[in-house]
């Protein structure tokens, strides 16, 4: 496989590793890094990638092993938290600042939750996967998927219910 | 209607049992303006996770081969040079005519210098007749002082004579 069949390849999902990388490591830089050693990896055993079924869904479980060996390796106890511009949505100042604070906290929800229910959360609500790939992915029975799913999406729930309703945060 | 179904979605969503044409639909509908005020809660949730979506991974990767192909071309590369250094001077350095030139200028020269030096060779010759004349001064001086015993001596006899 050449450099350029390869990049082919890779190109459609790099964007996903890294935000997987990202939801999980928090840090932009580390997220980056991350992504760089998932592809270098596959680049490296770019002699076997034809024999792998899905590349997308075998990087996806590479990702989610390196970052939650990342995490409990030491290398990562300081990780900073880096907050993302979040684009305007055409409304008034007023809106658009309590809409990017809530948004801002769904994100931070987000980071409480458990790391599997984390990883459930981004590959069905942000990368749009069907339950048969993410239990690919993660090696796991459908239905367990759907009842970890559940309930981070129950906790979410919770969470913004009451920020909304009593500004707790 | 519309918010009735959207109800029903969001307790389904809930329970994991969406399917993902179900979610995008929630999607479409939480991102548009037009949210009923007791679910305007969830709005920022599903807004959150469109935009997650648009982050993207923006940093090259550095392939390997690179690195092989930069080392292949400072071969190249030393090589290219190497044969400048062969080439150039072949090219670039005197022609015949040019190296005709310069042995006559050399011939012209070596010639004037010779003329110069059998002048020099003249000058020394004279010069030695110069020392020659200085060892005749010398031989005159010792004469004269000869003279000068003579004169005291005669002087001497003078004397006794007087006496």
């Amino acid at each position: 496989m050449k450099q350029a069949d390869f990049v082919s390849l890779v190109m459609p999902f790099k964007d996903k590793v890294f935000r997987l990388a990202k939801r999980l490591l928090v840090s932009r830089e580390e997220a980056e890094d991350a992504t760089q050693e998932i592809l270098l990896k596959l680049w490296k055993n770019n002699k076997k990638i034809d024999e792998y079924k899905n590349v997308e869904a075998f990087s996806m479980t590479m990702t989610k092993n390196f970052c939650l060996d990342r995490l409990k390796s030491k290398q990562a106890q300081n990780l900073k938290i880096v907050h993302s511009n979040y684009t305007d949505n055409n409304s008034s100042l007023q809106n658009q600042v309590e809409a990017k604070d809530s948004v801002d906290w769904v994100s931070k929800i987000m980071e409480d939750l458990p790391e599997q229910q984390k990883i459930i959360v981004q590959l069905r609500d942000i990368e749009e996967y069907d339950f048969a790939e993410i239990a690919k992915m993660l090696d796991m029975n459908e239905t367990a998927i759907r009842v970890n799913l559940s309930r981070a999406r129950k906790t979410i729930r919770e969470k913004l219910t009451n920020t909304h309703q009593h500004g707790i945060k | 209607m519309v918010l009735n179904n959207i109800e029903k979605l969001i307790e389904k969503y809930h329970n994991a049992e969406t399917s993902l044409q179900e979610e995008a639909q929630l999607k479409a509908y939480f991102n548009g303006d037009n949210v009923a005020p007791h679910l305007e809660h969830y709005k920022p949730m599903f807004q959150y996770f469109s935009q997650s979506k648009q982050e993207l991974y923006t940093k090259d990767v550095p392939l390997n081969t690179m690195k092989i192909k930069l080392y292949q071309w400072i071969s190249v590369a030393a090589v290219a040079i190497l044969m400048i250094g062969l080439v150039v001077p072949s090219f670039m350095g005197p022609t015949e005519q040019e190296k005709r030139e310069a042995l006559l200028v050399y011939n012209q020269t070596m010639e004037a210098l010779s003329i110069i030096s059998l002048g020099m060779n003249e000058g020394k010759q004279q010069f030695n007749n110069l020392a020659l004349v200085g060892d005749n001064i010398e031989e005159g001086v010792q004469q004269a002082s000869k003279l000068g015993q003579f004169s005291t001596m005669t002087n001497k006899i003078l004397k006794t004579k007087n006496n």
